[in-house]
């Protein structure tokens, strides 16, 4: 099983406002791109599943002249709440890391 | 007027500028210096409290730098979100910095003072007009969440700055304003595209983050009528197609639709080229005029936080930790109940064994064995300091003696520094994520300016 770790040469999140947090996933070269494009991981709904949210508010968009795949979603625990550990929500994106990029478990 | 250049001499006022990279951009004769000085992104804190996140020399350092080389190119200098979070306060605090200055340095010039702290009575007027909406994931606005605020800020569009040049203010220094405004300002009222403007601020909105070397200092911004050219400061940095064009991934959750107050930029079929070595040339992009709306921030407390930490490394304990933290969990919330006397809804206590999953990345417990050492912070919050302090308190004997086993002899832990507890004072919680309708964009703007002469102060207005 592919995991994510393995296939993509950088990720990153970062907070974008207090209230939504985003993922940026860089491809080292157009295969792993295109792999990474078609992975039902980083899908509305695989995402959604990863960080109990709903599909419904999943973005994703695909910069093809970067070959990034950004992700952006409603952070779950909002910036500076108490259970909030990540207040830049800068760690984020390790939940994906170890995951099949072949995963889409039911949200 | 053919072409326009702002310098932007780093991503936030504080941050510093090489001065040699501030040197280049002053010969490259900009028709203004523009800088933001303020974010939400370090927490609720700075807009809840009203106050910096950066010191005030640092701030002091930056702000001399920039009013002397005004003085120098006799152009505006461009100040928004003073103070972090931009309210009033934050105003008044860098307008103090600033009179320093021009005292210690003989300057003599206007200062504007653009404010854009709002109103509780002003805004509940606007919910009930249905002139606040909100914007995802939140519900609708509510009079309860105007009143949790302690501060509010509206951010300010590009308008006031422009305002604030044309009333002759040389140095102006801004509440709240979008990161983007305060560097599109003065090409926006020179009449240059709105696509060209807005998206150029929002690459060098950084500064220095969109080139090859972001420790360099910040980029030029060289605004044409079909085009814009960025160029970084320093003779050494460089700026390429990825660095300039990957900008707009960062801390945005869409990259390519950026809305800000009554426009819409599109920068989905920019083209980005490398015109030498150092500078990248932008073009194709486009923008949508909409609705006139500024949005709205609000911070308000939640409590107060004690916080203890303990570090522990002793590999029995670790390898069954799981079990010892539910526990030593149970014992603490017993005997706050029956010792202090607080009910489970007095409090709030979170526990986070730092080595051990505290960031909660997988609901699943680890995969390794156990971890090398373990920080376990206890976090308590209650509605009064000596409240938290108090369970904090109660929780430290037992976070430094705590057995695995009830038979075990005493253990110790490791507390860093005595005393064990350390008071946060109070916290605070964003409130609003919402914005306003306005018919004007002076609407929630209020302005003073005033005559520095030789560091002496006279008002004007």
């Amino acid at each position: 099983m592919p995991k994510l770790e393995d296939v993509a040469r950088y990720v990153r999140s970062k907070n974008a406002g207090p209230f939504w947090v985003t993922i940026d996933v860089f491809c080292a070269d157009d295969d792993a791109y295109a792999r990474l494009k078609q992975a039902p991981l980083l899908t509305p709904r695989g995402v959604a599943a990863v960080y109990s949210v709903d599909a419904d508010i999943v973005k994703i968009f695909h910069d093809d002249p970067l070959r990034v795949i950004k992700i952006s979603f409603p952070r779950p625990i909002i910036q500076g709440s108490l259970k909030d550990t990540d207040s830049h929500a800068g760690q984020y994106f390790v939940a994906l890391l170890g995951r099949d990029i072949h995963d889409a478990p039911d949200a | 007027m053919d072409r326009c250049r702002v310098l932007v001499p780093s991503g936030v006022l504080g941050s510093g500028c090489p001065a040699e990279a501030l040197e280049r951009g002053i010969s490259l004769q900009p028709h203004a210096i523009a800088v933001d000085a303020g974010s939400t992104d370090s927490g609720p804190h700075y807009l809840g409290a009203g106050v910096s996140k950066m010191t005030r020399k640092a701030i002091k350092r930056d702000l001399r730098d920039l009013m002397l080389a005004r003085d120098k190119l006799g152009i505006p200098v461009l100040v928004g979100s003073c103070g972090t979070s931009g309210t009033d306060s934050g105003v008044d605090w860098t307008a103090d910095i600033c009179r320093e200055i021009a005292a210690e340095e003989g300057l003599t010039l206007n200062l504007g003072l653009i404010y854009s702290e709002q109103d509780r009575a002003n805004l509940v007027q606007k919910l009930d007009a249905g002139r606040i909406t909100a914007l995802p994931p939140m519900e609708a606005l509510t009079g309860g969440d105007l009143d949790a605020c302690s501060h509010i800020v509206a951010l300010l569009g590009y308008e006031p700055f422009a305002e604030a040049v044309k009333r002759g203010a040389d140095v102006i220094l801004a509440g709240r304003a979008t990161d983007t405004a305060v560097l599109a300002a003065v090409p926006l009222m020179n009449g240059f595209s709105a696509a060209q403007c807005w998206h150029a601020a929002k690459i060098a909105e950084c500064g220095g983050l969109c080139t090859d070397n972001t420790r360099r200092g910040g980029v030029l911004i060289d605004i044409g009528h079909d085009d814009f050219i960025v160029d970084p400061l320093h003779p050494t940095n460089t700026c390429s197609v990825r660095s300039v064009s990957a900008h707009l991934l960062y801390e945005n959750s869409d990259p390519y639709r950026l809305t800000e107050p009554g426009v819409v930029l599109d920068a989905s079929q920019a083209k980005y080229q490398q015109i030498d070595e150092r500078r990248v040339r932008v073009t194709g992009s486009s923008f949508e005029q909409k609705p006139y709306t500024m949005k709205l921030e609000g911070s308000g407390p939640t409590g107060f936080r004690t916080m203890v930490f303990v570090g522990i490394s002793d590999p029995k304990l670790l390898a069954r930790l799981d079990e010892w933290l539910g526990s030593l969990e149970n014992h603490l919330r017993s005997g706050i109940g029956s010792v202090l006397g607080y009910r489970d809804s007095d409090y709030v206590m979170d526990i986070r064994a730092y080595g051990w999953n505290a960031l909660r990345i997988n609901a699943a417990p680890p995969s390794v064995e156990r971890p090398l050492e373990t920080g376990i912070m206890v976090l308590v919050q209650a509605d009064e300091q000596a409240k938290a302090t108090e369970i904090a308190k109660y929780c430290n004997p037992y976070l430094l003696h705590y057995p695995l086993d009830p038979s075990d002899p005493l253990p110790s832990f490791a507390f860093p520094f005595s005393p064990a507890e350390v008071e946060m004072g109070q916290a605070y919680a964003f409130r609003l994520n919402h914005v306003v309708h306005v018919d004007d964009p002076l609407e929630l703007v209020r302005m003073k300016f005033e005559a520095l002469s030789n560091g002496g102060r006279d008002a004007k207005a």
